[in-house]
This record gives structure tokens, sequence and C-alpha cells, in this order.
């Protein structure tokens, strides 16, 4: 496969996964603002930082509403993670790579495009925002449908999938970087109302507020929150799984290749240390620093991929 | 598709009937789904200079033009010979120019050409072939009557509405295919993959690894390539995907990189070789003249063919045609002045609102002028660039080109085509039995292209 080729599969998975990622925040924030009595537009604050564009917002825009944040979130192209953005992007590496593709993952994707293009392209309503939020997660869960449902399971699917989940990894713990100090446990081991406010917001922006609830029967504790979203195995958005995944992909175009690069070193020694590591020692190291190294390792493995592949030169 | 009696001219009597049959309100629903279908498979192609419409449909007409198969069997003879007369052309300037010896051709109408590389002088391409895809456009003006209007010999588009025409055609109309007996377009992509093979160059040891080479997904033709590459099974490239190592051309892959024997490039002349054209294009691959000249990859088509279907060279095809195959060209060149001879410069200053005029070296519709169309104002305009700059123009009549059915709201209207069936050449001349029938929907209107508001529709041509 061409160099160009694997790159652009790898991004377009990212961007499509970015697209519902920032769907998914947005509709977090939406959830505080409706629920959440004395809730102001600074909450938007957090979820501008958890999608990494807080300082480019205020470039754009001098005060923070809940309008602008939204609206920059959702459709402004001069933000290059907003949905639209994204999808225009992941749209348009699609079509680079367009024969490796099947026709059913194609079109899932282009008409995403169309249709998404046409809902952000018009003035967004208050009102319209929860069905616009879910068509946007459903046309990525079409793209993933047709993808799963059609797609080869040779080395096209494998750099699609290391894309979705270095993405997926990094989302997360972005998530987890703007938060941490509500999962501290030198807070409370038992949360009051604001906690719970802020727990069920985290767990929101991950889609995972329920199986939680299946998982850790009951209470929401900062420990087993932190634990869902870094080592749970389970839970298809923790970072664990992600690696999970990452690794298991690298090893398929290892054993095709017959060739083996840094990334699987290092894919490996992450993994490793979420699989063997405990929350216990995790707190230990200090929650903030784990994840600050985490989210510099996987920009590093994301780097070395390219590299490895020849994604470009 | 009727006579002057109003009866349905013989290819169309089995469509005619079926479309007797057919309710108005069900086919507008049909034309609203063909055009669902094409925006859904994303086939559509960029407008350059339209900020806001980066991306086009061509507009897809439901009724399909048919063709007999005893006509289509003239008309194929017509095109071979003429292909063939093109491909013997191009040898002979870039070698012997036996025919600007005898006098049929001014030397330097071939030689100060633009289209002309001298770099190709005294080389043989891989397998003597200079075009391995022709797309001639023709007109008919009547019964067994057809002009040609452009040769085509560079990289002619279009191809991919052939086929994706079809397939429309096959998912809204099944019963049409059963009741008519219509010759397959859906073997071009693999007769292309091997009329491309046949033509591998000698440095070439194994199985001919073929490439597709495309400016990018900003390309207006871009969905054509990708379409191309994938109904092939053979790679999409880019100029950046590929660099000059050892003496070949390779493709950097995700294990490294790997030889290319044939390249069929979307990419113009100009832009193939940085070191040897224009230094400035990233769209092409430093060296790979060289490595061309070495014998160790062929370019199709090859570099140079533009010189065979130059406007100016055109109105001397008759005489091409003769002194390459030594009979008479089968189809009709359509009359030309030359504006660079003073006294067709006359006679075209006169009659400019009964004619067509073109530039040489232009493409697409743009830049030329139907006089019987213009204004007053368009014409005096033109008539200024003219006299400015002659040899930048040739001069055609209009023809009394024949219409064919349009589907419209209120049923059928007749509207002009013409016809760009696609050749392929290697060993053999293959042409595909049909073609890209552009259609000018606009009432009256004699420009079919698509960037000019011209619309496609399938072609048939009919088993005996």
């Amino acid at each position: 496969m061409l160099g160009r080729t694997a790159n652009g599969l790898y991004w377009m998975f990212r961007y499509i996964e970015r697209a519902e990622n920032i769907a998914r925040l947005v509709d977090a924030g939406l959830r505080v603002s409706l629920t959440r009595a004395g809730s102001s537009d600074e909450d938007w604050d957090g979820v501008l930082q958890s999608a990494g564009v807080r300082e480019a917002y205020s470039e754009v825009h001098a005060e923070l509403t809940a309008a602008n944040a939204i609206d920059y979130l959702l459709s402004d192209r001069s933000n290059l993670s907003s949905v639209m953005s994204c999808i225009d992007a992941g749209r348009n590496n699609a079509r680079m790579v367009r024969t490796a593709l099947t026709r059913e993952t194609w079109e899932a994707t282009n008409e995403a495009w169309i249709d998404l293009k046409a809902r952000l392209s018009k003035k967004l309503k208050p009102t319209d925002m929860p069905e616009l939020i879910d068509v946007i997660k459903n046309r990525c869960g079409l793209i993933r449908g047709a993808f799963h449902g059609s797609m080869l399971r040779n080395e096209i699917y494998n750099f699609s999938r290391i894309g979705t989940f270095i993405e997926r990894a990094d989302n997360t713990s972005r998530i987890l970087d703007v938060k941490y100090y509500v999962l501290l446990p030198s807070i409370s081991q038992v949360g009051g109302a604001l906690d719970n406010f802020q727990w069920e917001s985290i767990l929101r922006s991950v889609s995972a507020h329920r199986s939680y609830g299946w998982v850790y029967d009951g209470e929401y504790q900062a420990a087993n929150i932190a634990d869902f979203l870094i080592l749970n195995g389970r839970m298809p958005r923790s970072l664990a799984y992600c690696y999970a995944k990452i690794v298991s992909n690298l090893g398929y175009l290892e054993a095709d290749y017959g060739e083996r690069h840094k990334a699987h070193d290092t894919a490996h020694s992450i993994k490793a240390m979420l699989t063997r590591g405990s929350m216990t020692d995790i707190m230990e190291q200090g929650l903030h620093e784990f994840i600050e190294d985490f989210v510099g390792r996987n920009n590093q493995l994301s780097a070395e991929i390219s590299d490895g592949y020849r994604f470009n030169q | 598709m009727l006579t002057a009696e109003d009866l349905p001219r013989p290819p169309y009597k089995t469509y005619h009937e079926w479309y007797a049959s057919q309710d108005t309100a069900h086919l507008i629903r049909k034309t609203q789904d063909a055009e669902n279908i094409f925006r859904k498979t994303g086939i559509t192609f960029a407008v350059y200079g339209h900020a806001d419409s980066s991306e086009k449909l061509i507009p897809f007409d439901i009724i399909p033009r048919i063709i007999a198969a005893r006509e289509w069997r003239k008309l194929a003879q017509g095109i071979e010979q003429r292909v063939l007369a093109i491909n013997a052309f191009l040898d002979d300037i870039y070698h012997k120019q036996e025919i600007i010896k005898a006098g049929r051709i001014p030397r330097e109408l071939i030689e100060k050409n633009v289209a002309f590389l001298p770099e190709m002088i005294g080389f043989k391409p891989p397998g003597g072939v200079y075009t391995h895809i022709v797309g001639t456009d023709i007109v008919r003006t009547g019964e067994d009557q057809f002009y040609v209007l452009e040769d085509n010999a560079r990289t002619p588009s279009g191809v991919s509405y052939m086929l994706e025409n079809r397939e429309t055609m096959m998912q809204m109309f099944p019963e049409l295919f059963a009741q008519n007996k219509v010759k397959r377009v859906e073997d071009y992509p693999r007769l292309l993959r091997q009329s491309l093979a046949a033509c591998a160059p000698p440095g070439c040891t194994g199985r001919p690894r073929v490439a597709v080479l495309t400016p990018g997904i900003y390309n207006s033709a871009y969905y054509e390539h990708s379409f191309l590459a994938d109904q092939m099974g053979v790679e999409l490239v880019e100029g950046s995907d590929l660099r000059v190592i050892d003496g070949r051309v390779k493709m950097r892959t995700t294990r490294g990189y790997e030889a290319i024997d044939v390249l069929y490039r979307r990419v113009d002349d100009d832009f193939l070789d940085p070191l040897t054209f224009r230094a400035d294009s990233a769209l092409g691959v430093p060296g790979i003249m060289d490595v061309y000249r070495a014998g160790n990859i062929t370019i199709a088509n090859a570099p140079g063919t533009g010189i065979s279907d130059d406007k100016a060279i055109y109105s001397y095809m008759p005489e091409i045609v003769e002194f390459y195959t030594g009979r008479k060209a089968l189809l009709e060149n359509v009359p030309t002045w030359r504006c660079s001879e003073p006294d067709s410069l006359k006679y075209v200053l006169e009659h400019i609102e009964e004619l067509v005029i073109k530039e040489v070296h232009g493409s697409g519709g743009y830049g030329m002028l139907v006089g019987p169309t213009a204004t007053k104002k368009e014409c005096s305009d033109f008539a200024a660039k003219l006299a400015a700059k002659p040899g930048n123009y040739i001069a055609q009549p209009t023809l009394a080109l024949s219409t064919v059915p349009i589907f419209v709201n209120k049923g059928i209207a007749p509207r002009h085509v013409d016809l760009r069936p696609y050749v392929l050449v290697s060993d053999k001349v293959n042409i595909i039995p049909g073609g890209l029938t552009r259609v000018a929907l606009k009432q009256g209107s004699l420009v079919v292209n698509s960037s000019q508001g011209g619309g496609t529709k399938d072609t048939w041509v009919l088993e005996d």
C-alpha cells in the first residue's frame, strides 16, 4: 500500500472519530446547562479545553458564551477540530484513499458529509441541538458500521483502526487532563452534589454514564471513575481498551510485513503500563503527571507510526 | 428518435414502444433518483474559478442515445483508421519527418508548436504506441454522416461517465436491457489494464505493474482517476508518492519503494518532469523522462502526443490520414479556416456571425465564439482579438447537427449532442462500442461541455 494511502486512512478515521467525540463533549456540556441550577456560560470553558481549542476560541470570540462555544465546536470552519472541519477533512481523506475503501464505506462517508454540511451551514438554534447531536453521532455510526460490515481485515483495516484508537485515546486523556482534579482521592471519597455533577458530566462525555452503573454498581466514586476511563479493558473508550486495539492492529501489520518498528515497542510499553498498573500506583505517581505523560507518549507513538510506515516521505 | 414522418428511427423502435407505455411523473421521479445516485456516489467534477460550487454534478438525461450496429461499424472503421494514422504521424514527426519533406504539412507548424516536444525526437515509445487512449469527438449530421470535431489524443476524460451512466441506467431500467440488445461497455477497465500492460517497457521483467498518476483530489477529473484505478485494481499515485531510484520510477509504500512499469498519467506534459519541462511543477516526477528514455517505464499517453490533436494540425487531418494509410479518410473533417492564412482570415472576419471560432490551444469550450448565437458586440470584440493574433485561431462553419431526444418535464425535446467513443491502442486497436454522449441542455445550444452547462446520457450501440 502507498504510504500516502496509509496516512489518508489513518487520518480519515482520526477525523471521523474526532467529529463524534466533539459531538459527545457538546452533548455533555448541554446536559450540564440544562440540569444544573446556577449553571453559567463559564461551564463551557472545560468543554473547550477538553476539545483542545480553548486558546483558539479566544482568538475568535472575546467573550465566552454558550452559543458561541457551541457554534465554534460544531460548525466553525476556522476551528480545525469543529465537527464541520472534521467531517470535511475526513471526507477529503476518504476521497484521497477512495480506492482502498468499499463502496459502502465511501458512500456512508460522503452522505455524512452531504447531510452534515447542509445542517451545519444553517444558523444553529438551541431547539435543534438534541436532534443535531444525534444526527452527528448516527452519521459517524453509519460510517463505522459500513466499515466493519464490508472491509477486508487487511492492512487497510489495520491503519484505519489504529487512527481511530490513537484519536480516541487522545480524546479520553484530554477529558481526564481537564478534569483530573475532581478525580483526586484527596478531595473526597464520597462526593457531594457538585462532585456528582462533575463526575456524571465526565462519564457522559464518553457516553459511559450508564455502563458505569453496570460495572461499579451504585455510587459515583472518583477512584472508580478514573479506573473506568483509564484501566478498564472492557470500556471501549478507556485508555487500556484503546491500547489493546492499537497493539493488536500493529501486531497484524508486523506479521503481514515481517517488519517491526519503534512504534511496536512504544505501543507495547504503553499497553503494559495500562494493564499492569493499578489506580493506587497511578494516584501515587500523581494522576495529573500520569495523564500528561500519557498524552505525550500517545503523540510520540503517532509520529513513530507515521515514520515507520512512510506516511510522508 | 423520430423520422420526418414522426415514426421512430429503426434503432429507437423498441425503446419508443417502452417510452410510450411510461408515465411522465414516474420518469420525472427516475430523473431525481439518477441525480441522487450520482451525488451519493460522489460522481462530481470541479469547476475551476467557482469557489462556492467546488463540486458539481453533470446533469444526466435518462433517454439513451441509440446507435444501430451498421452505423456503428462504419464509424468504428473510420475511427480506427484515424487513430492508426495519428500514431503513424507521431512516429514520423518525431523521427524521419517524411510528411514535412513531402510538403504536406508546413515545417513551422510542427516545430514552432508548443505541443511538439523536441525531447521526443528520435525516441520510440515502448511498443511503438504514442496514444494508448484516444477519445475522438464526433458529431452526426445525418444518416451515416459523421464529422470528427477533435481527436483528443492527450488525456481524454469522461470515460467514467460512460461507465457510470450505463450502471445507472441498468439500475433504474433493467427491463430496457432485456428488451434491447445493447453492446457491453463494462469491460473497459479490464481492457484498459490489459492494453497498458501490453505496452510494458523493455526494462520490465515480471508482470507489469500499472499505476494511475493523478494531480490530486482538487483536480476537476479526480473522481475519474480514482474510479479507473479502483476498477483496474491498480494504485492511484500522486507525484509526491513517486521518486526515481536506481533508474526506475518507484512509489513509496508502507514497506519501502516499489517500481512501477506503466504509468497512466492524467497530468499534462508540462507538469510531468520538473527537470525537463516546467521546473515549478509539483505534480510530476523529477527525472521520469530519463527513465522513460532508458526504456524503464511506459508513459501513457506518450509525452508530445498533443501535437496530433492540436487544433491547427486538425485541419490537415484528411492529408495526414491519406499520407499514412494510403486511403481517403473515412470520417470527414469539419471544413476549417486557418486564421494564420491571410485569405482565410479575411473570410472569417467577413463571415464571423456564421462561424464557430476556436482557440488553437483551447479546450473545455472556453475562449470560443459561436457566431450564430453571439451578440453583435461579442462578435466585434472577438474580431478584434482575432485580428490581433490570427495564428491563435481557427474557424469552422456551424454544422446542421442532428438532435436526439432528451427528457424534460413536459416530455421529450430535441437537443444537440456529440459523441466521444473511447479507443485503446496497444498491439491492437480496441474501440469500446458506445462512448460518452454529451448533450447541450439549453434549447438551440451547440455547446456540450460540462463546464458550460452540458449534460450526458447513456449511449447504446445495438447488436445486429
